[in-house]
């Protein structure tokens, strides 16, 4: 793996690493805010300080996390857990085929660390920037800039969290804060008629799927907007028609 | 839970993320995926951060909110006025958050 000790310190240096970096410095400052909110609920829950810190360390899935914990709390079978936290996760198989064509072709331990540390913010801030689903030598360095800004953030965060527990108040404006993180973001996302309709038709199914269990609402609504996306893509006369 | 029941878990919901979040790409068999739905998968990140903010601003517990005396309501509008002004990432949290706060310890809404 000569590749690896020749590119590790290379990451580092590129310019393209700054660049992820920043612009997932407003985001996880947001993000960081959910971040506490989850800590407390770790440690509130009955795993307690310890086990909190553990978990928090190793899952890096905040959703997951969150979602196991009425679960151990009530002593629930570790299938039930672990069923809840891919269905949870099913966000990620999706984003992953997005993923196949700029890491596919590198070693399997580059890939490896990719899939442990893409989570939901690196998938939306890299997309944005490598639109073009084509692999270039400046995305990994982008994408290990940005994960290493969000693992920190989050981390952080969480552990600021769990410690802090029972000496919060007001733990609705904070969870607040990281909601507004993430509707500027969103609002980074959209530049079109199609990319509004598609988010107008996301909320809406999102909202009406809303009592389905294990946050499917989420898979629901992404279904529902690739599919308006798609109408909407084949609908106008495009001036470069790709093979479809 | 016991201890090792609770660092099972943890171990498992670890390898379950890893597994999840690299599904399509930690194989390398090529997939029978059709290219427009490749192409139309470009409105997911749009769609799966949308799916968890509108619930967060216009739903409690499980049902849609009936009334506009509702904090949420402002602090997002007022996050998105700043955001189309300023385009500032920063700037969008602290002012939805404040004006939340002053709406729900200032008004008691």
């Amino acid at each position: 793996m000569s590749e690896v000790s020749a590119g590790a310190p290379a990451v580092w240096r590129h310019a393209e690493f700054r660049r992820g970096a920043r612009e997932m410095t407003g985001i996880a400052l947001g993000i960081s805010a959910w971040g506490v909110v989850a800590g407390v609920a770790m440690a509130n829950s009955s795993l307690g300080t310890a086990w909190a810190v553990v978990m928090s360390l190793v899952v890096f899935s905040g959703t997951g996390q969150i979602a196991s914990l009425p679960l151990i709390n009530s002593g629930a079978p570790l299938w039930v857990v672990w069923a809840t936290v891919v269905c949870v996760n099913l966000r990620f198989v999706i984003f992953s085929l997005q993923w196949r064509p700029y890491w596919v072709h590198l070693p399997l331990r580059w890939r490896l660390g990719a899939a442990y540390f893409c989570a939901d913010l690196n998938y939306v801030t890299f997309v944005r920037r490598f639109p073009e689903p084509r692999p270039a030598p400046e995305q990994w360095p982008y994408f290990w800039g940005g994960m290493i800004v969000n693992w920190g953030a989050w981390q952080v965060s969480s552990l600021l969290g769990i410690a802090l527990a029972h000496h919060l108040p007001m733990q609705w404006g904070l969870s607040f804060a990281g909601t507004t993180a993430l509707l500027a973001l969103t609002y980074t996302l959209v530049s079109d008629r199609a990319t509004w309709i598609a988010a107008a038709v996301a909320a809406c199914a999102a909202v009406a799927a809303y009592a389905l269990p294990l946050r499917l609402n989420i898979l629901v609504a992404i279904a529902a907007a690739v599919a308006v996306g798609v109408v909407i893509d084949h609908a106008k006369p495009k001036a470069a028609p790709k093979a479809a | 839970m016991t201890g090792w029941e609770l660092l099972t878990a943890i171990v498992g919901m670890s390898a379950i993320t890893l597994i999840t979040r690299g599904f399509f790409f930690l194989q390398r068999a090529q997939l029978p995926v059709p290219g427009w739905l490749l192409e139309g998968l470009r409105y997911a990140p749009l769609a799966a951060m949308v799916a968890v903010v509108a619930p967060e601003v216009v739903m409690t517990q499980g049902q849609l909110i009936g009334t506009w005396k509702d904090p949420r309501l402002f602090g997002a509008a007022a996050a998105t006025g700043w955001f189309f002004w300023r385009r500032d990432m920063f700037g969008t949290i602290v002012v939805g958050t404040t004006v939340l706060l002053a709406l729900r310890l200032g008004l008691g809404w």
